[in-house]
């Protein structure tokens, strides 16, 4: 239990930093913006209870958008993104038949279980991100792009950052 | 009442997501209507400490850009030394000139967190009220012109920059002082802005520049960058057309901030005058 607060705390800090630091400065062709850092939400174990879920994505974003002066933007998305991850979760997995507190990791659920898992999160999150942040229908062409591309390039860190931690051992 | 309480228990998932969302869209949509002030932005100690040293190692991969941007400097300000001119009247003698009183104040400042890719764009400097910035205040670099100061705290400031979807500024062509607004391009190029509301009568030609007008908050002639294209759409009554811009947002590290003594004066006289009305 107390091992599993630490791999998220860890996380949460490295996800936080990289995003902040490195990805903030990352631009393909001032298109396409990757939000990595909502892989920490997707990652959280599967037996969080719901309110923690939620306290817990809605802080993620606020500390987000403290280092990109836009409060409540991200809080917002993350929320979306926490309740979309509950229904997600309820449709696909069972929660019978795990032994000790297992996470949505690539290792644990397979490749392709967890791309269509971070996808659909990340489709839904980025959506939300943007819309909210041009709020107007008349640039939807250009928020579209910078949708699609953006998430895109999330997705593909996601699975890059899945691999790279990948333990064969816990592969069923 | 009991079958209530289960219906919640049964759907917390969604009871708890319309309260988060809720609570989040309040912060978000309250900043943005009134501008608040606000703990949640890099004005803050702890982001804005985060910032500032992250900044320090920034800089120092960009020192020789600054060392050639500061030896320009120097030189342009040495051109305008009284020592440079070569005098050709012989007699000299020093007048005590009370008629020049100073309008501007410049105050310099290091960015210390900057965007150019978002729909609205905002830098950060490592200066705040203690150096005397308010909000509303101008802010220019040595090519031209930055953005305005939104938020002030001790140490920081978050400037709205030229790249933001509220920004305008009024502008002017330099060979026939015709006004116009100038805002960023709907292309999203941190390049190329965009100057409207030009009257039909003057006739801009390729390459011109294009100076900040006396009803900016900045002083009259600051450089903002050149006309790039005259064939914009949306015409009607009125001139349009693209500016490429003098700065590089991505890359600026020094900006000043600019303090017009007299705004607070004009601004006070003119609120009058509304009153009146």
């Amino acid at each position: 239990m107390s091992r599993t607060i630490l791999i998220n705390l860890i996380r949460f800090v490295v996800l936080v930093l990289v995003q902040v630091f490195l990805l903030k400065n990352i631009t393909l062709y001032d298109l396409s913006i990757p939000y990595l850092y909502i892989l920490f939400i997707l990652l959280l174990p599967f037996e969080i209870p719901n309110f923690l879920l939620f306290a817990l994505a809605f802080l993620t974003g606020l500390v987000i958008d403290a280092f990109y002066d836009t409060p409540g933007l991200h809080a917002s998305a993350c929320v979306l993104l926490a309740f979309v991850r509950i229904l997600f979760i309820s449709i696909t997995v069972q929660k019978e038949g795990f032994d000790n507190d297992p996470e949505p990791t690539l290792s644990v659920m397979g490749f392709r279980w967890f791309f269509t898992y971070a996808s659909i999160l990340t489709l839904f999150h980025h959506f939300f991100l943007f819309n909210l942040e041009v709020f107007s229908l008349s640039e939807i062409q250009y928020t579209f792009t910078r949708f699609v591309l953006s998430s895109i390039f999330t997705v593909f860190l996601m699975v890059v950052t899945g691999l790279l931690f990948f333990r064969r051992k816990e592969r069923k | 009442m009991r079958n209530l309480l289960i219906f919640i228990t049964k759907y917390n998932a969604f009871f708890l997501f319309l309260i988060f969302e809720i609570g989040a869209l309040v912060i978000y949509g309250k900043y943005n209507a009134f501008q608040k002030a606000s703990i949640i932005n890099s004005t803050n100690n702890v982001t804005g400490n985060f910032y500032a040293r992250y900044n320090e190692l920034e800089r120092y991969l960009s020192l020789q850009d600054e060392n050639d941007k500061l030896a320009r400097d120097n030189a342009r300000m040495r051109n305008l030394l009284k020592s440079s001119y070569y005098t050709d009247t012989v007699a000299k003698r020093r007048v005590n000139d009370t008629v020049y009183k100073q309008q501007y104040e410049y105050i310099p400042a290091r960015v210390i967190n900057n965007s150019v890719n978002r729909r609205n764009n905002y830098l950060t400097i490592n200066v705040g009220t203690d150096a005397g910035i308010a909000r509303g205040m101008g802010v220019i670099c040595d090519q031209g012109i930055v953005g305005i100061v939104r938020e002030v705290s001790p140490h920081f400031s978050v400037i709205q920059s030229l790249l933001h979807k509220d920004t305008r500024f009024s502008a002017m062509l330099v060979s026939t002082k015709a006004r116009g607004t100038l805002k960023w391009d709907d292309g999203f190029d941190p390049q190329i802005a965009q100057l409207s509301e030009v009257t039909n009568n003057v006739q801009p030609h390729l390459g011109e520049q294009v100076v900040t007008s006396e009803l900016s908050l900045f002083p009259a002639g600051v450089p903002i960058g050149r006309v790039s294209n005259l064939h914009t759409k949306n015409g009607g009554f009125f001139l349009n057309m693209e500016v490429r811009l003098a700065v590089n947002f991505a890359t600026l590290q020094y900006v000043y901030v600019v303090n017009n003594r007299f705004g607070q004066e004009q601004a006070g006289l003119e609120a009058l005058q509304k009153k009146d009305e």
